[in-house]
């Protein structure tokens, strides 16, 4: 027997969980092409939507591991506020090189993501208290560090952080070939390494989709992502702020699905009990995943000072929220124990569209914030229906 | 002839795929008591939920007659209007409620102006708490009460419903044998003061014997047969063969004992209780098991069984642990779970779905979960091999399940233990400390879990045996002891052991020392 192969209706009702979300995403895409008349698809938006949400996306990476450990972070905002602070300080004001900004930011992000997860991991007092403390706290540190006044502007080498972009490396006439070539190299890695799991799956008898439904899916997915290379070429090429995104999206996603750690936080999440009688090390889990959630909002601190080009006392302010919203867009659960870095990442997506596409047409922000809102309910309401016609025996 | 209450005809219920209930006939008469009997999964719940209104009228096929007329119920409230209730295996109480405000929970007792009339209340809580024989003031919070007191508490809201079918859901299960023993004695003098009619579905057979009028058998959604239990002898054979459908001519596989050398022994163990300083919980204990043999820990509910086992396996339960540990006759230090699995321990938990499965994670990485360690290379999982491992398991301990993807939580009691097992053999545990290996599971699924037990042992492991079904020890065990209040106050080889020698130890108050 060479496994089992399963068929297309299969796999979507299967994973209706996991692939509704992309349907979704695909839909409200397509809406506002037609919507904005196709401008939300023009080069220049789509490279300004990846530079002014990819903070988001990086704090949603850490935002989902949290949740899937069954905690919440709601001081991520105050932490990008700080941490940016401190860079600008070191930066702007003392004038020190920008790598060392950097380097402050991460090491701030460290001190903090420790301070929550002893709160949380060893002390035992709820995250969501300990990073309500933090909210507060962190923010009045922002105020105290810039003395309640914004610091700006960045050096360009700290700028291009978030602001930069490869290109012209290779030339290319009219279009970016440098661009066009690292992301036809992800494309067969993509294709190769989806190759590999499906021979390997077959070599231990296990289901895969269909052979021409697995060249759909591959040939699709190639489509999608060029078309976006093809898109980002034809702007200014290829920006920084997504080659560190993507490097942040792959590391997480195998660190989730492939690493002993990562396996403990869904087992924590799924169970706690049952972890700690199954020798997990739930405390140390939990020390990780707070001191993790710290680094990745410096790492968001550095981008978003970068590209607002500014340390303010207001800034992130909400962000934790935005992050929050895309992880449970993402079909995490609000009980912990399930979730992925792909879906927080479709569901960051989900709300960027949805923004940036009501920027485009002109909706007022009060509008916006009742249909963000909405989606945020419909996709939890989504997400328990299924989950109780799956429970309804 | 005797009036029936209840009559269910040709019930059929689908669920996408499967059908749970085919053509099920079930004849209650006035007045009896009526059990019912079925392996797990076998359609029993499901039949008492068409019954109760949970899955409402329309949904499925067959006609419910009760008092004559055929019921459309739509939802549980309607049930209840007839005078129908349930009470289900899980207790449903809210713990920080009093006994009063519980007995009337949805049922308020109003006075003027819709406000809750506390006297009113009380006094009619007062009232029912003295049917069911239970002497507690009604303003105790539940929590402040054992499982036995919550479970008639259930019966006394029933009975402030005029209940006239009571139907009670594996009611003893969590029960220690006093507590069953009131318990089936109260159901017993509803029937006769009150002429009220019961249901009671339940795996303990020899309750079924001693208690219902008659029973009826159920069988992978079929109704097998109905007939009376006299309490005569050969009844629980009988009941036996039509849930499995087949002669378990011994209940207890048998085997080999070849027992070798001492694998595990603990030493003058003492534990506190957690919260409540000063409380000592485990005492004193000592004992050991040898390889390839299997050792019974006999002890009623509370008598420090669990405790005892988690607070050796990684001081899981206590506070202030002393005692010395011995793996081969040389002693160990075992600060946290992980080195207890390290050093070869493993502990099965009673309550499984508590403690010892993810229920929302697949069957895969359930087996997995205890020794990951094993499956990867510095921190990365080798997912392919899992799956591998997890398959082997499949096969090896008969897990009933379309893929090993399948989520825990959808299998039934049975195929958990498996997966739990499956887990903890997988760690090359030495010394597996089963706590209840086979509650709530059906008889065809303890049988393999004997049987698993059988295999473990004669693969030269030690296997120790927490129960409180005496026979289930004395079919298994090579060696028993006996727990009281937290002290061993015997060791019985099993030979030489018989229930009622074992009930007078676990009962054995502590001496009084001059």
């Amino acid at each position: 027997m060479t496994g089992t192969t399963t068929g297309i209706k299969d796999l979507f009702t299967r994973n209706i969980r996991t692939s509704g979300i992309y349907i979704a995403f695909v839909a409200i895409v397509g809406l506002f092409a037609i919507l904005t008349g196709g401008t939300s698809l023009s080069p220049m938006n789509v490279t300004n939507l990846v530079l002014q949400y990819s903070y988001i996306l990086i704090l949603a990476i850490g935002m989902v591991m949290v949740i899937i450990a069954g905690h919440i972070d709601l001081s991520v905002g105050s932490v990008v506020a700080v941490t940016g602070a401190v860079s600008a300080v070191l930066v702007i004001r003392n004038d020190m090189p920008w790598w060392v900004g950097v380097l402050a930011a991460l090491a701030c992000g460290v001190v903090i993501g420790a301070w929550q997860g002893f709160w949380v991991a060893f002390v035992g007092i709820p995250a969501f208290i300990t990073t309500l403390a933090g909210m507060l706290m962190f923010r009045g540190l922002t105020l105290l560090v810039l003395n309640n006044t914004s610091l700006s502007p960045f050096p360009q080498p700290y700028r291009d952080i978030a602001a930069g972009f490869q290109n012209g490396i290779l030339g290319g006439p009219g279009y970016d070939v440098f661009t066009l070539v690292i992301f036809g190299i992800a494309v067969a890695g993509y294709v190769f390494s989806a190759w590999r799991t499906r021979r390997s799956r077959i070599a231990y008898e296990q289901p895969v989709v269909a052979f021409p439904l697995f060249i759909v899916q591959l040939v699709a997915v190639g489509a999608v992502v060029m078309w976006f290379a093809w898109q980002l070429a034809n702007a200014r090429g290829l920006p920084n702020v997504l080659i560190l995104l993507a490097v942040l999206i792959i590391a997480y996603s195998l660190v989730t699905t492939r690493t002993v750690f990562g396996r403990h936080v869904y087992a924590i999440g799924g169970n706690l009990s049952a972890a700690m009688l199954s020798g997990v090390k739930v405390r140390w889990v939990n020390f990780g995943v707070m001191l993790n959630m710290g680094i990745l909002a410096s790492v968001a601190g550095v981008v978003f000072s970068a590209r607002s080009n500014a340390a303010q006392p207001a800034a992130g302010n909400m962000f934790e929220l935005d992050a929050i919203a895309a992880c449970f867009i993402g079909g995490a659960a609000v009980t912990g124990g399930v979730g992925r870095v792909t879906g927080a990442i479709v569901g960051g997506l989900i709300m960027a569209v949805m923004s940036n596409g009501m920027q485009l047409m002109g909706v007022p922000q009060s509008v916006q914030s009742v249909v963000k809102g909405l989606v945020l309910l419909l996709a939890v309401a989504f997400d328990v229906y299924n989950k109780r016609r799956a429970g309804a025996r | 002839m005797p009036k029936h209450i209840l009559e269910m005809r040709k019930i059929t219920k689908t669920f996408p795929g499967v059908k749970a209930l085919s053509d099920v006939e079930l004849e209650v008469e006035e007045g009896e008591i009526h059990g019912i009997c079925g392996e797990n999964g076998a359609g029993k719940s499901t039949l008492m939920k068409v019954l109760s209104g949970v899955y409402p009228f329309g949904t499925y096929d067959g006609d419910i007659v009760y008092d004559g007329e055929v019921q459309k119920f739509h939802s549980i409230p309607d049930s209840e209007a007839k005078g129908i209730v349930i009470i289900h295996q899980e207790l449903a109480l809210i713990p920080y409620l009093s006994v009063a405000e519980n007995i009337f929970l949805g049922n308020e007792r109003r006075g003027r102006g819709g406000a809750i009339d506390w006297n009113v209340t009380n006094h009619e809580a007062m009232k029912l708490l003295e049917r069911v024989g239970l002497q507690e003031n009604p303003t105790t919070p539940v929590n402040q009460l054992g499982v036995g007191k919550q479970q008639l508490i259930e019966i006394a809201k029933a009975l402030s419903k005029e209940v006239r079918l009571l139907i009670l859901d594996e009611p003893t299960s969590a029960l220690n044998d006093d507590d069953s023993e009131h318990l089936l004695g109260l159901l017993r003098t509803l029937k006769e003061e009150q002429g009220i009619t019961s249901i009671m579905i339940s795996h303990k057979l020899n309750e079924i014997a001693e208690i219902c009028d008659r029973t009826t058998i159920i069988r992978d959604g079929h109704t097998i047969e109905t007939f009376p239990v006299s309490g005569e002898e050969g009844i629980q054979d009988r009941i036996i063969r039509g849930m499995v459908g087949r002669d378990l001519t011994n209940r207890y596989p048998s085997r080999d004992h070849v027992v070798g050398d001492e694998v595990l022994r603990v030493e003058n163990w003492n534990v506190f209780h957690p919260t409540q300083p000063g409380r000592i919980v485990v005492e004193d204990a000592s004992f050991n098991v040898r390889k390839g043999e299997v050792v019974g820990i006999a002890g009623v509910m509370g008598a420090g069984r669990t405790e005892l086992a988690m607070s050796l396996f990684g001081r899981s339960y206590g506070r202030d642990i002393t005692g010395k540990v011995f793996m081969h006759g040389e002693e160990i230090q075992i600060s946290d779970v992980s080195s207890a699995i390290k050093h070869g321990l493993a502990y099965a938990t009673e309550d499984r779905k508590r403690y010892g499965l993810n229920l929302i994670d697949d069957v895969r990485r359930n087996i997995s979960a205890a020794a990951l360690f094993k499956l990867s290379k510095r921190g990365w999982v080798n997912g392919n091999k899992e799956i591998k491992v997890a398959e082997e398991y499949r096969g090896s301990m008969n897990i009933k399940t379309p893929t090993v993807m399948q989520t825990v939580g959808n299998l039934s009691g049975g195929n958990q233990q498996k997966v739990v097992l499956s887990k903890w053999i997988y760690s090359d545990a030495e010394v597996l400390i089963l706590d209840e290996p086979t509650r709530g599971i059906d008889v065809g699924a303890k049988y393999e879990i004997y049987t698993i037990i059988n295999r473990l042992v004669a693969a030269g492991k030690a296997v120790i045996i927490i129960s409180s079904e005496l026979p289930e020890l004395l079919g298994t065990c090579d060696r028993i002891y006996t727990l009281a209040f937290g002290r061993v106050t015997g060791e019985v080889p099993v030979a030489e052991a018989t229930q009622e020698k074992l009930m007078t130890l676990m009962t054995q108050e502590k001496e009084v020392r001059a």
